[in-house]
């Protein structure tokens, strides 16, 4: 227990911000319609981006249990003498996780100038 | 003592000092209240993956899959990959939002987003109970692997874990355990790379030989047996572990040390580089184990498959050396997760409960690191508590099942509140509510039940297929139904999850 004066309450916020000019952002702050408008593309964008990522990811690495159930053959099937399976499961399917992880950051991110752009503030 | 005890010794004991030097090192830095709790939020990507990784890979990655794969064969690869994959949903959906909320736990992101006490304290309430139910493999674990190591009984593994991990937390917080888990990866990944490069030129000087153990048609198919059974077994396993891992406690706190939402999508992305790199190795352990290892699949002793594999391929004080390495590794293993974990349930007891409620008993609140100190005490010893009481159900199963309710409680919270502005306080409530209790029945089926065959078992066995659609129906029906309730701020908070940082915008 520390005896004295309390220690202040440290509140934990974003990065300080300028003071710039009213420009678009002030329709996202009143909540204008055309801030709605604005704010409801980024979001649509984002989230649209998101699905296509968990699509793909869905179609090619979550439907190997059904394709293995399905095709019985398919486990018998060996590459360079490892079998298939493990080939994909053990090894092949991480590059690809990251392969998708860099494709959707790079797209956030431009996802995320354009709204900046469109807003009248360019940033970085 | 044999050379045996004294590699062993000698490994557990440079890790555990490595640890708390670390640690202490890091101490210079930790000075605030905002060090203690999220390192000030400054840590770069390159080291916050690395302490990422050294936090997630845990006894079950560490020790579990290898055994599983030895034991069960390919299906049991679907635990790393969901692990990793786990990143992959958490980084499209969840990690730069959740580091635009300014929140530091996850009860703190559900209060600011829905303006409820009662949604805090359900949340705070999950949070303590997934963090514990997860520290008890890790207690588990140590005591295998210290028996193992150096013929110790099996509670003394956990005794030291649970007094190191509690110097580190209680001594410097977030920001000295951040470089003692960026330490621990790297160590845990050559701990098990070294000794595999090893091993593979003995079974390659051995002549390649194919496995000893009885043949197995099922043990390279990657679905569970058992018709369509298995196949329901095997996607309900990759549901839990995709979504599960963004509700684990420990990794959401990590978030909040990113300068900025997009330095948490880049950590996010090193960390599913770091992580990938580590799951292939695994799962060769429990190959060779079928080659060099078949009796402790049959003896029920597969957790220490990859403890003793090296001492049953390379004879002398090569194998000796080794297995010392591949100890220190597990152990690293161990610390580094329960230190995560004791650190979110601290975070979450010293804000709930330490923070406020003992203003009763000590006549004044407790200064905000003194809290958390005390709730990091709690946070260890309750678990150590009833890890030492009641036996263990396996690691990487544990650990699945701790998936299986995180996936069912906090994903849906999540998810839909940062992309659905129609959330409202009572729905969140019921879908956690919904989703908690049926996984939580099946964990609880699965700890005292153990094994029985039929559909009705194999649902509360893996019950994630279902429970997490539950959740989410649950809060989006109760949501709808209870819409006059949606926050006033919603559309404000929204701007703040998804707008850059870097521009000039009101967040409420």
């Amino acid at each position: 227990m520390t005896e004295g004066p309390r220690p202040e309450r440290v509140r934990v916020t974003g990065p300080p911000r300028r003071h710039a000019p009213r420009t678009r952002t002030g329709d996202i702050d009143d909540e204008t319609r055309l801030g709605s408008v604005y704010l409801g593309s980024l979001l649509r964008e984002q989230l649209r981006l998101a699905a296509r990522t968990i699509l793909v990811l869905v179609v090619t690495v979550g439907s190997l249990p059904l394709a293995f159930r399905v095709v019985p053959g398919l486990s018998d099937v060996t590459l360079l003498g490892i079998p298939l399976a493990w080939l994909l499961l053990g090894g092949l399917v991480y590059p690809f996780l990251v392969l998708l992880g860099w494709r959707y950051v790079r797209r956030a991110e431009r996802n995320e100038r354009d709204f900046a752009d469109l807003l009248g503030e360019i940033e970085r | 003592m044999s050379t045996e005890t004294v590699t062993g010794l000698v490994a557990v004991v440079l890790v555990t000092l490595a640890t708390l030097l670390i640690g202490t090192w890091g101490l210079r830095f930790s000075r605030t209240t905002s060090d203690f709790f999220v390192a000030s939020r400054s840590v770069r990507p390159a080291l916050n993956a690395s302490a990422i990784g050294g936090e997630y890979l845990s006894a079950a990655s560490f020790l579990g899959v290898a055994g599983l794969v030895l034991t069960f064969g390919a299906d049991m690869l679907w635990y790393p990959i969901g692990w990793t994959a786990g990143y992959l949903l958490l980084l499209v959906l969840v990690a730069a939002p959740l580091r635009r909320s300014g929140a530091y736990t996850l009860p703190d992101f559900a209060e600011a987003r829905l303006g409820s006490r009662r949604v805090r304290a359900t949340c705070s309430v999950m949070v303590v109970a997934i963090g514990w139910h997860y520290q008890l493999p890790q207690f588990h674990g140590a005591g295998l692997t210290i028996r193992a190591a150096i013929g110790a009984p099996t509670w003394v593994g956990p005794v030291i874990v649970g007094a190191v991990v509690l110097a580190n937390v209680t001594s410097g917080g977030m920001r000295s355990i951040t470089f003692v888990q960026a330490f621990q990866y790297w160590l845990k990944l050559t701990a098990l790379l070294l000794p595999l490069v090893v091993l593979i030129i003995v079974w390659v000087g051995d002549g390649t030989p194919g496995s000893r153990m009885p043949a197995d048609d099922s043990w390279s198919v990657p679905l569970a047996s058992g018709g369509s059974e298995g196949l329901y077994l095997t996607y309900s396993l990759i549901i839990a572990t995709f979504l599960g891992t963004m509700g684990l406690p420990h990794v959401v706190v990590r978030f909040y040390t990113n300068p900025d939402g997009r330095a948490a999508r880049r950590t996010t992305l090193v960390v599913l580089v770091l992580l990938g790199i580590f799951y292939v190795l695994p799962p060769v352990y429990g190959a060779l184990g079928r080659v060099y290892a078949g009796e402790l699949a049959a003896s029920g002793r597969s957790d220490v498959l990859v403890l003793e594999l090296p001492r049953l391929m390379v004879p002398g004080i090569g194998g000796e050396l080794l297995a010392g390495l591949v100890t220190a590794g597990a152990f690293a293993a161990f610390l580094s997760t329960s230190s995560g974990l004791a650190i979110a349930v601290a975070g979450v007891i010293s804000q709930d409960v330490t923070g406020r409620s003992l203003t009763v008993l000590g006549g004044r609140r407790l200064s905000g690191v003194a809290a958390f100190r005390l709730a990091a005490v709690v946070a260890v010893l309750v678990p150590l508590t009833i890890a030492l009481a009641v036996p263990s159900i396996g690691v990487a199963r544990a650990v699945g099942l701790a998936f299986a309710v995180a996936a069912s409680t906090f994903c849906p919270l999540l998810l839909l509140g940062i992309w659905w502005r129609g959330l409202t306080d009572v729905g969140a409530v019921s879908g956690m509510l919904a989703g908690g209790l049926g996984s939580g029945a099946g964990v609880m089926w699965t700890l005292l039940e153990g094994s029985a065959t039929g559909w009705p078992v194999v649902l509360l066995e893996q019950p994630a297929a279902w429970s997490v659609p539950l959740a989410f129906a649950v809060m989006i029906v109760v949501s709808k139904v209870t819409a006059s309730r949606v926050p006033a701020h919603t559309r404000r908070f929204m701007v703040r999850l998804h707008t850059p940082e870097a521009l000039d915008l009101d967040r409420g």
